[in-house]
């Protein structure tokens, strides 16, 4: 283990030290942000899955958090089904439709990609404010139910935070092991080489179908436990902008790195808060950021603190790419 | 003797310009077959037609007797037909070793195992065989990105035989690589061919290298085959050297 | 009957034209650059502003209307291209579709915080009459915009295919290197596209803000329908882009009336999606090959 991986090590421990205290030094409202940072966090794990890892632009992350969100609304409050239900329900449905938005968009050249997940995401939007019978329409749905375990109601804010963080590192620890497979090497041979990928046998279609569905099924996921954290869902947390946040979230924190969502959640979720920056304002300025970074490092913050941390690594040499049709 | 690869009048235009006019031949168990031409003759094309990198207009490319035209790279992979690129294609940000697994690791288990399966597909011995076999030991757990040009071409040639291919074909092997390595890789490249009966088609324009290497020669101009046969008698073909010379 | 649809007809061939400005300019900047310009619709938004803040300093319209023009080659022209698209550019094409959608953001925020969040009159070019032509009654205003877009589409062709300068971009839009070989200035050619781009967006930002008030969001369906249209038309060409936005603004306009104005929306979507499904280089597109 050298001095790097110690350094991670700890600041992980102390990071995780502190989430788990928070309870006793934050009130209510410094829970539910908190408790926003993980949930957002989850969805940006699913898109950094499609877009550092399989190198595809999706702009439906928001919409697939949002069918989550619905999938999660209607069957509680409507049919009573159980919460457990919903995640299966919602997980399976994102997937489904990742896989099917995925397909077509592929053929062809890779940017059409986030073009296609574009019109996908306003179409999604339009849905969940017309179809009223099923939405709500723009007076949303309400009543939300928090989930109960062995007969202890999750209900206060605390509780509800901790049930959250559960499933942050739930997921985490499955995402880890996923990019640690064959399957992460091969979603990395994916996003660096495509042709070269394919003569090795890898299945670059199927590969990249399987990165976009299942950050769109993690994208599900995220919006069960949104809907539960703010218990009322209407359309407009879903629009396009949504989308955009999680995608800028993603690239900010250090697309392809493990870390990075985690940190582009706090830059997106917790920092506005404690900076007391309006909303349009912090957005501009987050989104200046977000340019700057890409000139100067695409690879986001985790990237710049990796150089910082060593010092003596010389720029890898980039291969020369060969296109194919 | 039945061919391992027959291809049978192969043609590919692009737009109005014929780059692969009719193009036949056989490739046997166990050969080193050098496809040579001048610039623009159409070898690059025809390999892409081979490896289903791009569609053929007309014509067919049987594997084993059986129809491969046009089918996708990966899937003939996973049959036994391997490739390297006249261009470098390395995974810099993985290590050598990480590169030779993911070579290997879609010819082993299924979906399932790759994604629950050991880290290593169950690659870890084949690995380190060939990291013994192509001299990079010292290198094994290196970033791709930190070798030299010439270790990371071997790397390179390595990664094509992690599947144990029954045909590989090379593009430009020694393109860049400097003497010293040149001799290593065309031993290499003899031994591997001996010890695995792996058969090669390659691509070359160092001439030196072709003749040293293989035990037939094709050679290519405008699209169409002009003369083939062993090296000694293309070497003295005129119509070869006509077509070098140029017009 | 059939008057009603002559009169959809019309005025959607003057939305579509407007698309096949904005949709024009975003696949110029594909050919000579590769840049995806996910904030084409804002650069549609913003030139309106900049008029507005001209009109604002008590200029006569024409007058604001010609700075706002000027303003805008230079900062969604030449700014745009130096500032943003030359630093990102080296790293590939995804950090650059990234930074675009980041200054789409910029943009859109920026005017919500610095000028208004609120819906802006804005003067049309015609008055808001009817005319009447063989029995048929039509908007003043669409007639106006039909024949201004047509007008600028015209002028467009005619410099890109008859001027020296516009068949040297030509040649830069084909084969950069093959156009630097033959002596052409590809970087300077690649400016005046950035350039040409400002103005198609400018115009088409004073055609259509009339119609939809001046408002920050109004970026939003444009930049979707101008890209749309460049897709069904192909990606790579003028042509398409053309046909793509007028057959957009008809069926736009056939929807809204006819079907469900709620899904009017939805429709140019659709069309994406079916598109991208079964004929992916676009109707007018034809299936490129490069070799490997």
């Amino acid at each position: 283990m050298n001095a790097r991986n110690i350094a991670i090590a700890a600041l992980s421990a102390v990071v995780i030290a502190a989430l788990l205290a928070a309870p006793y030094a934050l009130k209510s409202y410094g829970l539910y942000i908190l408790s926003l940072w993980a949930v957002t966090t989850i969805g940006a794990i699913g898109l950094n899955l499609t877009l550092g890892y399989a190198g595809q632009i999706s702009l439906a992350q928001g919409a697939f958090v949002g069918i989550g969100a619905y999938c999660t609304a209607i069957l509680t409050t409507k049919y009573g089904y159980p919460l457990p239900f919903t995640y299966l329900v919602a997980f399976v449905s994102c997937f489904s439709i990742g896989w099917v938005l995925g397909y077509p968009a592929l053929r062809v050249e890779h940017h059409y990609l986030a073009f296609v997940t574009l019109a996908f995401t306003t179409l999604v939007y339009l849905i969940f404010r017309n179809e009223e019978w099923l939405t709500g329409g723009v007076s949303g749905i309400g009543g939300i139910p928090r989930p109960v375990m062995f007969g202890y109601s999750l209900r206060a804010p605390a509780e509800f935070y901790y049930f959250c963080l559960a499933n942050l590192a739930a997921i985490s620890l499955a995402f880890w092991g996923l990019i640690r497979s064959p399957w992460g090497r091969a979603f990395v041979a994916v996003r660096e080489n495509p042709v070269r990928a394919l003569s090795l046998g890898v299945d670059t279609r199927r590969y990249t179908l399987i990165a976009f569905a299942l950050g769109a099924g993690l994208g599900g996921i995220s919006g069960v436990l949104l809907a539960q954290l703010v218990q009322f869902i209407d359309p407009s947390p879903f629009s396009l902008t949504a989308s955009l946040n999680l995608l800028l979230m993603v690239v900010v924190g250090g697309s392809g790195y493990f870390f990075g969502p985690f940190v582009g959640a706090i830059v997106a979720v917790l920092l506005p808060e404690w900076l007391r920056f309006s909303g349009g304002l912090y957005l501009i300025c987050y989104a200046i950021l977000v340019m700057v970074l890409m000139a100067f490092c695409p690879t986001g913050l985790i990237g710049l603190a990796g150089r910082f941390l060593k010092p003596v690594s010389k720029p890898a040499p980039v291969p020369a790419r060969e296109q194919t049709t | 003797m039945s061919a391992l690869l027959s291809v049978r009048d192969l043609r590919k235009s692009f737009g109005g310009i014929v780059a692969v006019d009719g193009v036949s031949f056989e490739v046997h168990d166990g050969e080193i077959l050098g496809i040579i031409g001048p610039n623009g003759s159409g070898k690059s094309t025809l390999f892409n037609c081979i490896l289903g990198q791009l569609q053929p207009s007309q014509g067919e490319v049987r594997f084993e007797g059986q129809d491969i035209t046009g089918m996708r790279p990966c899937d003939l992979n996973r049959r036994g037909v391997s490739r390297t690129f006249q261009l470098l294609q390395i995974f810099p940000q993985l290590s050598v070793r990480e590169n030779l697994i993911l070579a290997g690791q879609e010819h082993q288990g299924t979906m399932t195992t790759r994604l629950f399966g050991p880290r290593d597909a169950g690659l870890a011995s084949a690995a380190e065989k060939m990291i013994d076999f192509f001299r990079l030991r010292h290198l094994a757990d290196e970033l791709a990105s930190s070798l030299s040009y010439g270790q990371q071409k071997l790397l390179d040639a390595a990664m094509a035989f992690m599947s144990g291919p029954r045909l590989v074909l090379l593009d430009e092997p020694a393109g860049g690589v400097n003497l010293t390595m040149l001799e290593s890789l065309r031993e290499r490249l003899r031994a591997i061919n001996a010890e695995q009966r792996a058969t090669f088609i390659v691509i070359e324009h160092n001439m030196e290298f072709v003749m040293a290497l293989c035990t037939r020669i094709v050679v290519l101009a405008e699209g169409r085959i002009i003369a083939q046969g062993d090296p000694a008698s293309v070497r003295a073909d005129e119509k070869v050297i006509e077509a070098y010379l140029g017009h | 009957m059939t008057t009603d649809i002559l009169q959809l007809l019309v005025s959607g061939l003057a939305t579509g034209a407007i698309y096949a400005l904005v949709a024009i300019g975003f696949t110029l900047l594909w050919q000579t650059s590769q840049t995806i310009n996910f904030a084409q619709g804002e650069f549609v938004m913003l030139p309106a502003f900049y008029i507005l803040m001209a009109g604002n300093l008590g200029l006569p319209f024409w007058a604001a209307a010609l700075i706002g023009i000027a303003v805008s080659v230079l900062t969604l022209g030449v700014l745009f291209k130096l500032v943003v698209v030359d630093p990102m550019i080296r790293h590939g094409v995804m950090p650059l579709v990234i930074a675009t959608i980041g200054l789409a953001i910029v943009l859109k925020e920026g005017v919500k915080e610095f000028y208004s969040a609120q819906a802006q009159p804005f003067p049309p070019l015609a008055e808001a009459t009817n005319i009447a032509i063989g029995g048929v009654v039509f908007s003043l205003q669409s007639i106006v915009n039909l024949a201004i877009a047509i007008a600028a589409v015209v002028i467009l062709q005619f410099f890109l295919s008859r001027t020296y300068t516009g068949r040297c971009m030509q040649a830069t839009a084909q084969n950069p290197s093959v156009a630097r070989i033959l002596g052409i200035d590809v970087d300077r050619m690649i400016l005046y596209t950035f350039v040409i781009n400002a103005g198609l967006v400018a115009l088409a930002s004073i055609l259509v803000t009339p119609i939809y008030l001046a408002k920050f969001t109004n970026g939003e369906t444009l930049g979707i329908y101008a890209f749309i249209a460049a897709i069904i038309g192909g990606f790579n060409q003028v042509r398409g882009a053309i046909l793509g936005g007028l057959l957009l603004g008809v069926l736009d306009n056939l929807v809204a009336t006819y079907l469900s104005t709620q899904y009017r929306n939805a429709l140019p979507l659709l069309i994406l999606i079916i598109v991208v499904l079964v004929r992916p280089q676009g109707l007018l597109g034809r299936v490129e090959e490069r070799t490997v």
